[in-house]
């Protein structure tokens, strides 16, 4: 997920977008965020994974939403208006993650990145990049590609 | 001052082809499809040199060459036959219709432009 | 370089040529084998081959001019009415289309062609004009760009070339002109020239169109002598022409009596820069007859020599090549070729606009104005351009089904060749129009199920004799327009259906129960079933062991439905119903669990209200629908698609009867019709979601996001679902 123009001029800073799901704070790299939403109610679809929350209308295309705390494995209160949908975009998939709301963006350099430690005790642990630390938050890189389905990117 | 060339082919490729090389060495090119769309065309502009193709719908390069030899204004205007085949009857039968001089296709631009020279000057220049 | 390089793009471009001109050829051909064929079908044929072989020359596409010359050979022949075409001899040319089709594709993609694909179908055509002749001459002018380059060791250094050069009079009518030729010669090195005049007659004498000067060239020059008489090419034979080359370096005196005169350089050449005097050539050259554009003739002269000079040669006119003035049959329509990707932005604009105008009535209806407001007129006639727009603009999509079957006419031969069962091939409708994108994805299926009719559907000829058919079988291919969708039919008039084997094959593979009573319509319906293959091993044609169930599934993809008919010892019909376009709908927009969802109309057969006493359950969860002495399987749509838990009672629900090909496959329970409305397909992303019998979306007016269901692939699927209680009578057609 590292954007060649930009690591090619800051070889060692990454700008992050920090946003908070169940309390905890995640991240995920800014080339990849196409545009910020308020909440829109969206239809459900049959057969879907519970993680989806199903689909809305982003100007003309259907935008399937994934419910970020479902996605990862933590217990959430059901959505609200007070969510945020961030709509991301990877490879040719388009999709709208579910958040709790939009902290900040954030430069890291390369350094300050530590791999995850090597358990999977917990079902989201498996979606994290690279964990950081800001101002003594923990910050969760999240790895997108983990996070969709995989025939949607062979799809296209 | 550049010449103009009215190329007659019904193949568009061969068209596309001609209109780049001749534009590229500086001739002023006009196209046309076929004989009778080559007459049409003629009704329009008074090309330097004229270069055809033989085997074309509705009417073909011979038929054309003499069409155009049977106009006054043309009896002397060079015109250039694009021929797949460099047999000397093709020649023969080219010069018999009234053809000046003839381009064996795939044709490279430098002797399409040398031809041109050859027939009518050297109006490619800038 | 950041332009695009234009060679690239005209290479493009040909190869979209050539598959114009592979349509052209093949029509032509069709033309030929049905016998009414004139002497311009066979020119057709002739001119798309050898448009081919010129463009794949400047490509450089050595297998592709090869092919082409030897195939436009043949052509010829049959253009000079030496070759017969009969009923082989076309099959041989459809067959060496087929190959030259190939070849265009391996020349595009850039890849090797095989020669053992290629040269046995050369041979046989060559062989049609075995006469030694005439294979020596497709040797000897074998298509290469002619090279008059004579052995010379070495670069040759700067030598003088000695050139005198006698124009005759027919140089002149041929549209040759000496100054032209003596320039081109100046740019070839250092030159001097002089003019000799001593034919020239006194001016009451002259003649304006006869010849009478010639010239001495002195040319000090390193091109070698290939060169010098490439400049001559075009007056080889009408003019005298002597050149002698010396081996010193030195200049030669000239004519006695005569100044040199230097030629003129050509503004651009830069060559001559020796020329100290550069005075034009005709001032210097006495006679206007050298020049016959800038010293025209009087007026009067010209009149009476015109006859003269006229084209030499008159035979040209008989020759069977001169099909001068030769009215145009069906003049072309005039066509503009637009970028694919232009016309896919104005599909999508246009179904952005109908989304926006649904918007807009959805609103000005809940502003709730009068009817007769200039508002709501003005909406109407907004409506109408809207559809209308929308209409043209499928219309832009829409492309002739002609080129589709011509490929599968290809996939006949083939097929027919490979299992020895020859095969007459007739196509109608062709032309007919559908999406492109549907013309674009009909291409497997229909060419697996068109294998399947020559290797499965039409008896070996033997059997066929027998049975007093004719021993060659007969694929009928057709396309037709009806009530808004497009009908693909694939017929033989094969064996039919063997229904005890197929039902016996089903046993066999577990798919039905043993001994199980099946109408014929469900025996012929288990061909579309997973894992049914009447094929005893995977055969190579009838295509990597892809069944009837895959095609199945991309014909339903685009939202068309198959159906078969078959009767003993006639034949098979496999018939395709498809959308025009893939873009719109007419739907039904119902409600269930408070969601909006969508049904074409198109499969909707009925709408009622929900009775209790029609309704019978079969199982604890089975419910069927009594209706007109029948009993079909009844669905609550919001419990299939786990909105809500099923009801105490649905009464107050309104019943869809889903119908297919005018079978009534069953009933889906809605909670209410909204509205009947055009919608926009808008694609769901893969993975998120796997309900049967929803593949799309759309939105709606108030911006919502609507599943489009299919209701006939739910009721085929509802069955076969595990955990669902269907009962066994749903159909699996």
């Amino acid at each position: 997920m590292t954007d060649v123009a930009a690591t090619a001029v800051e070889a060692t800073e990454r700008e992050l977008l920090s946003f908070r799901v169940g309390g905890q704070e995640y991240c995920v790299d800014i080339m990849s965020v196409r545009e910020i939403r308020g909440w829109t109610r969206p239809t459900p679809v049959p057969g879907s994974p519970h993680w989806v929350r199903g689909v809305i209308n982003l100007r003309g295309t259907v935008l399937p939403i994934v419910d970020l705390a479902r996605r990862l494995g933590i217990s959430a209160e059901d959505a609200s208006d007070r969510n945020v949908i961030i709509v991301v975009h990877l490879g040719q998939q388009t999709v709208g993650l579910l958040v709790d709301a939009v902290s900040d963006i954030l430069s890291i350099a390369e350094n300050d990145m530590r791999p995850p430690p090597d358990i999977a005790s917990r079902e989201g642990e498996t979606f994290i990049k690279a964990l950081t630390v800001v101002e003594e938050r923990m910050l969760r890189v999240l790895e997108l590609a983990s996070l969709l389905p995989d025939t949607g990117r062979e799809a296209a | 001052m550049s010449l103009r060339v009215l190329a007659v082919d019904d193949s568009r490729t061969i068209r596309d082809m001609l209109k780049l090389a001749l534009t590229q060495a500086g001739f002023v090119p006009s196209l046309a499809e076929d004989g009778l769309h080559g007459l049409e065309v003629l009704g329009e502009m008074a090309p330097d040199a004229i270069i055809t193709d033989i085997n074309m719908p509705r009417m073909d390069g011979f038929g054309f060459i003499e069409a155009v030899r049977r106009l006054d204004g043309h009896r002397a205007t060079p015109i250039l036959v694009l021929t797949t085949e460099s047999a000397p009857e093709m020649k023969a039968r080219a010069r018999s219709a009234g053809a000046t001089g003839w381009i064996v296709k795939p044709f490279d631009p430098v002797k399409l432009v040398r031809a041109l020279n050859m027939v009518a000057g050297p109006g490619g220049a800038q | 370089m950041t332009t695009p390089d234009p060679m690239a793009e005209i290479r493009a471009s040909f190869f979209v040529e050539c598959e114009e001109l592979m349509e052209a050829l093949q029509d032509g051909l069709t033309m030929l084998d049905g016998g009414d064929a004139d002497d311009e079908t066979v020119n057709i044929c002739f001119r798309a081959v050898h448009s081919m072989k010129g463009g794949a020359g400047a490509f450089g596409l050595d297998d592709l001019v090869r092919f082409s010359h030897r195939y436009e050979t043949v052509l010829d022949e049959v253009r000079a009415g030496r070759l017969e075409p009969g009923h082989d001899v076309v099959l041989l040319f459809m067959r060496a289309a087929d190959i030259l089709s190939d070849i265009v594709h391996y020349s595009r993609d850039g890849l090797p062609v095989d020669p053992d694909k290629v040269e046995p179908t050369l041979r046989e055509l060559e062989a049609l004009i075995s006469d030694e002749a005439e294979e020596e001459e497709a040797e000897v002018t074998d298509f290469q760009p002619m090279t008059l380059a004579l052995p010379f060791g070495g670069p040759p250094a700067d030598r003088v070339v000695r050139i005198r050069f006698a124009p005759e009079p027919d140089l002149f009518t041929s549209g040759n002109e000496p100054v032209h030729l003596l320039r081109a010669l100046a740019a070839l090195g250092e030159m001097q020239i002089t003019p000799d005049l001593s034919e020239v007659p006194t001016l009451d004498a002259l003649d304006p169109e006869a010849a009478c000067l010639a010239w001495e060239i002195v040319l000090t020059t390193n091109r070698d002598r290939a060169e010098i008489e490439e400049t001559f090419e075009f007056v080889e034979g009408l003019c005298k022409l002597s050149i002698c080359e010396e081996q010193s370096g030195l200049s030669l005196p000239c004519l006695p009596g005569l100044p040199p005169l230097a030629m003129p350089p050509a503004p651009d050449a830069g060559v001559s820069p020796s020329a100290e005097v550069r005075p034009r050539l005709t001032l210097t050259a006495p006679p206007d007859c050298s020049d016959p554009e800038e010293g025209t003739p009087p007026p009067d002269t010209a009149k009476t020599h015109a006859p003269q000079p006229a084209p030499a040669t008159p035979i040209a006119v008989e020759s069977p090549v001169a099909t001068a003035a030769r009215p145009a049959t069906t003049p072309p329509k005039a066509t503009v070729r637009v970028d694919l990707d232009r016309i896919e932005r104005l599909v999508n604009l246009v179904g952005e606009l109908v989304i926006n105008q649904a918007m807009l009535s959805q609103s000005v209806a809940q502003a709730g104005l009068p009817t007769n407001s200039p508002v709501v007129q003005g909406l109407e006639d907004f409506m109408q351009l809207t559809r209308d727009i929308q209409d043209s603009v499928m219309m832009i999509r829409a492309q002739p089904v002609k080129s589709l079957f011509q490929r599968l006419a290809r996939i006949v031969r083939d097929t027919s060749a490979a299992v020895g069962k020859p095969v007459r091939f007739v196509t109608r409708g062709e032309a007919t129009e559908v999406d492109k994108t549907v013309i674009e994805r009909l291409a497997d299926p229909l060419t697996h199920m068109i294998r399947n009719a020559v290797d499965h559907g039409l008896e070996r000829p033997e059997a066929r004799l027998a049975a007093g058919k004719p021993s060659e079988g007969c694929i009928t291919l057709s396309a037709a327009h009806r009530s808004g969708r497009v009908v693909i039919e694939v017929m033989d008039d094969g064996g039919g259906i063997d229904r005890p084997r197929v039902q016996a094959i089903a046993e066999e593979r577990g798919l039905i129960d043993p001994g199980q009573a099946m109408t014929d319509a469900e025996i012929d319906a288990l061909l579309f079933m997973p894992g049914f293959s009447t094929v005893k091993q995977v055969s190579n044609l009838s295509g990597r062991g892809v069944g009837m169930d895959v095609v199945r599934k991309s014909i339903q993809d685009l939202g068309g439905r198959v159906s078969i008919s078959s009767s003993p010892g006639k034949g098979t019909c496999f018939s395709i119903s498809l959308p025009l376009t893939l873009a719109v709908l007419d739907g039904m927009v119902v409600d269930v669990a408070g969601e909006a969802l969508v049904v074409p109309i198109g499969a909707i057969a009925e709408t009622m209200a929900y009775r209790e006493q029609d309704i019978r359950s079969v199982g604890p969860r089975t419910r069927v629908l009594h209706i007109r002495d029948s009993f079909v399987p009844l669905l609550d749509l919001g419990v299939e698609l786990g909105f809500r838990p099923a009801k105490e009672s649905n009464a107050g629900s309104v019943v869809l009867l889903v119908a297919n090909e005018g079978e009534t496959l069953g009933a889906l329970i809605v909670d209410a019709i909204h509205e009947q409305r055009q919608v926009v397909i808008k694609g769901l992303q893969q993975g998120y979601g796997n309900a049967p019998g929803i593949a799309a979306a759309t939105i709606l007016g108030d911006g919502q996001v609507a599943l489009i269901l299919d209701p006939v692939d739910m009721m085929a699927k509802a069955g076969t679902r595990p955990g669902q209680t269907q009962p066994a009578l749903a159909p699996t057609g």
